[in-house]
């Protein structure tokens, strides 16, 4: 191998030693600082959010909806926020999940080597597509003709989290033994009941970090919902029909507004938002640790 | 199987059972292609309106004008200002995530691996919509008050380095925002690219003598050059496509007065300027341009994907060995 190339001669000559050893430890120095601002950068953030949200954070902004123009201290909260998001990022799963998993059963059991490569492909077009782009098409799709609504956000949603569910659960079917596989089929099994009921619960671990982690990530999502469903009243709204605020939105908007309150009250969400993302990605990080150990035993 | 579908009544359904599942998930997997195709058609068909009254020429012209009755738009200003936020925030992203790479793969104590990458991590899972929220409210007054002032009373006689914004806001406090956005990106791919790396030709040159970065040089970096490409491809990608938290912090603006060396005024990027008009587009022109700037938007990021699985391709296939494991990311 020619990779030697960035190494001279001279270099290798002791005499020159003592400088390389000083360049080594100077760039072991640089590469340890670069993690360090990475941790640092972390804990700044988070830090950041825990301090400021800790302080606005009560009841109110999980039981009292927003009042506009409101002078004064008024007790409000994003009720209608969190409850948007539960129903458009629920709503998204319900749509992304089930398609998700057909796609991947396809994909690893049935599909023909060159299809299987092109449609991967696609899953990872779609997946690089910015999520701003992704709004703008359901936007142009559905919100044009019919307006803004719950169901607009939800499949905006769903597109996100459509490769990354696909992806993981493609990665746990892989994992299945072949032998099981087999051992079901040499019993007269059809090739249908044994992917459904004898591989695909094998995977339900995976299934399960992967879902708990497009979760995660769409939750968090701002850009798909802005053109999709933003434009919102004051109330509680459960209803995917109309358009439904959500915590991300609430975030955005709230951080551009110049009321100290508003910022306070965007704190707190943020906090509760990132309580909700970390904790859900410890929980994947526990179930893959888990799920992998009993696949690698099974085998 | 031959054996199993003897052609009994049950056979019979049974392999129906097959076929409606394989149609079923084929189905699906169609769905998904279509979906693509049906995002580039409605992109295109979106945009129509402002491709007939403005053609090509809308990419590069530099104007943004929603007054009615003398609406102008083009893209120019927003590819300006996205190619300096996205391409500045690389170039400082990319040494350093090669760096906590580096230390992650070869340098941390082996119980400080796990976590450090762990956290490293996190980073990528904070939603864009806290960093910009941490990054105006925090980050912007802190660049504005600290920052600003000294590198423009050092470095002032470059007109990069001009007089520090009011607020805060601005293409600078966008570089920095993305920076971090794609530090983590690139590091966890080059971490796993550096892993890669086959044992025994880095114990080899350090058997030769060669100091740690030494063999870091000649073999490391040789070997996993087209990995990095790819992940510094991907990080662009991220960057270009960034909508919220760059509209939260790089102040807006549009047209000839965006297009300025001044690292501390404000700017717009493809991205923040469609999703700063989420409640202002009103015209049927307006927002035709807001969707060709999408269209630009898409463009982009279909291409750079492609570069990265392509150029992924090329090195698992001279390398021949695991590297392209269904796309990087």
């Amino acid at each position: 191998m020619s990779s030697m190339h960035g190494i001279t001669r001279a270099d290798m000559q002791a005499v020159h030693l003592p400088r390389r050893r000083a360049v080594n430890r100077v760039m072991e120095v640089l590469a340890t600082l670069t993690a360090l601002l990475a941790v640092a950068i972390l804990v700044i953030v988070v830090w950041s959010v825990a301090k400021r949200g800790a302080g606005a954070l009560d009841l109110n902004l999980v039981t009292k909806n927003p009042v506009p123009f409101a002078f004064g201290p008024v007790e409000q909260g994003l009720a209608n926020a969190f409850a948007g998001s539960l129903v458009l990022v629920g709503l998204a799963t319900l749509m992304a999940l089930p398609t998700g998993i057909l796609i991947a059963l396809y994909l690893t059991e049935y599909a023909p080597r060159a299809v299987r490569a092109g449609v991967s492909l696609v899953l990872d077009v779609l997946n690089g597509i910015p999520a701003i782009v992704i709004g703008i098409f359901v936007f142009g799709l559905v919100v044009v003709g019919r307006g803004q609504s719950g169901y607009a956000g939800a499949f905006a949603l769903a597109c996100l989290m459509l490769p990354l569910v696909t992806r993981s659960t493609m990665e746990v079917l892989l994992l299945v033994p072949g032998a099981l596989r087999e051992a079901s089929l040499a019993l007269g099994v059809t090739r249908w009941r044994t992917t459904l009921s004898i591989v695909l619960p094998q995977t339900i671990g995976g299934v399960l970090t992967g879902t708990v982690l497009a979760v995660a990530r769409v939750a968090g999502e701002t850009a798909p919902l802005l053109f999709t469903s933003s434009i919102v009243g004051q109330q509680t709204e459960w209803s995917p029909a109309h358009a439904l605020q959500s915590i991300p939105v609430a975030i955005f908007e709230l951080s551009e507004s110049p009321d100290p309150a508003d910022h306070a009250r965007a704190w707190a969400a943020a906090l509760v938002l990132l309580l909700f993302i970390l904790l859900t990605s410890l929980a994947a990080r526990w179930l893959a640790t888990r799920g992998r150990r009993r696949l690698s035993t099974s085998r | 199987m031959s054996a199993v579908d003897a052609p009994t009544i049950t056979g019979r359904r049974f392999r129906a059972g097959d076929a409606s599942l394989q149609v079923v998930a084929g189905a699906a997997a169609f769905a998904a292609c279509l979906l693509v195709g049906l995002i580039v058609w409605k992109l295109i068909d979106g945009s129509l309106p402002s491709i007939r009254h403005d053609g090509v020429a809308f990419v590069g012209r530099i104007a943004w004008n929603p007054v009615l009755g003398r609406e102008l738009y083009g893209a120019g200003s927003f590819l300006f200002g996205t190619a300096v936020t996205s391409l500045v925030a690389l170039a400082i992203a990319a040494p350093l995530a090669i760096g906590i790479a580096l230390y992650l793969t070869e340098l941390a104590p082996r119980y400080l691996r796990g976590p450090v990458t762990a956290l490293v991590e996190t980073l990528a899972a904070i939603p864009s919509v806290v960093i910009g929220l941490w990054g105006i409210l925090v980050l912007a007054p802190t660049l504005r008050d600290h920052v600003e002032p000294a590198l423009h009373s050092a470095l002032g006689f470059l007109p990069l380095f001009g007089p520090p914004s009011q607020t805060g806001a601005g293409i600078f406090t966008a570089i920095v925002v993305l920076t971090i956005m794609i530090l983590p990106i690139v590091s966890s791919i080059s971490r796993e690219l550096f892993l890669g790396v086959p044992r025994e030709l880095k114990e080899g040159a350090l058997a030769l003598g060669v100091t740690r970065w030494e063999m870091v040089r000649g073999v490391i970096f040789p070997y996993a050059r087209g990995g990095i490409a790819a992940a510094l491809i991907l990080g662009l990608g991220r960057a270009i496509g960034e909508a919220i938290a760059v509209t939260q912090v790089i102040g807006g603006g549009g047209g000839a007065a965006a297009i300025h060396w001044n690292l501390f005024g404000t700017g717009d990027t493809l991205a923040s300027k469609i999703a700063g008009s989420y409640q202002g587009a009103t015209t049927k022109l307006q927002i035709s341009s807001l969707v060709y700037l999408a269209l630009i938007l898409l463009v982009f990021s279909l291409l750079m994907n492609l570069a990265a699985q392509w150029v992924v391709r090329r090195v698992a296939r001279r390398q021949g060995t695991g590297l392209n494991r269904g796309g990087l990311a």
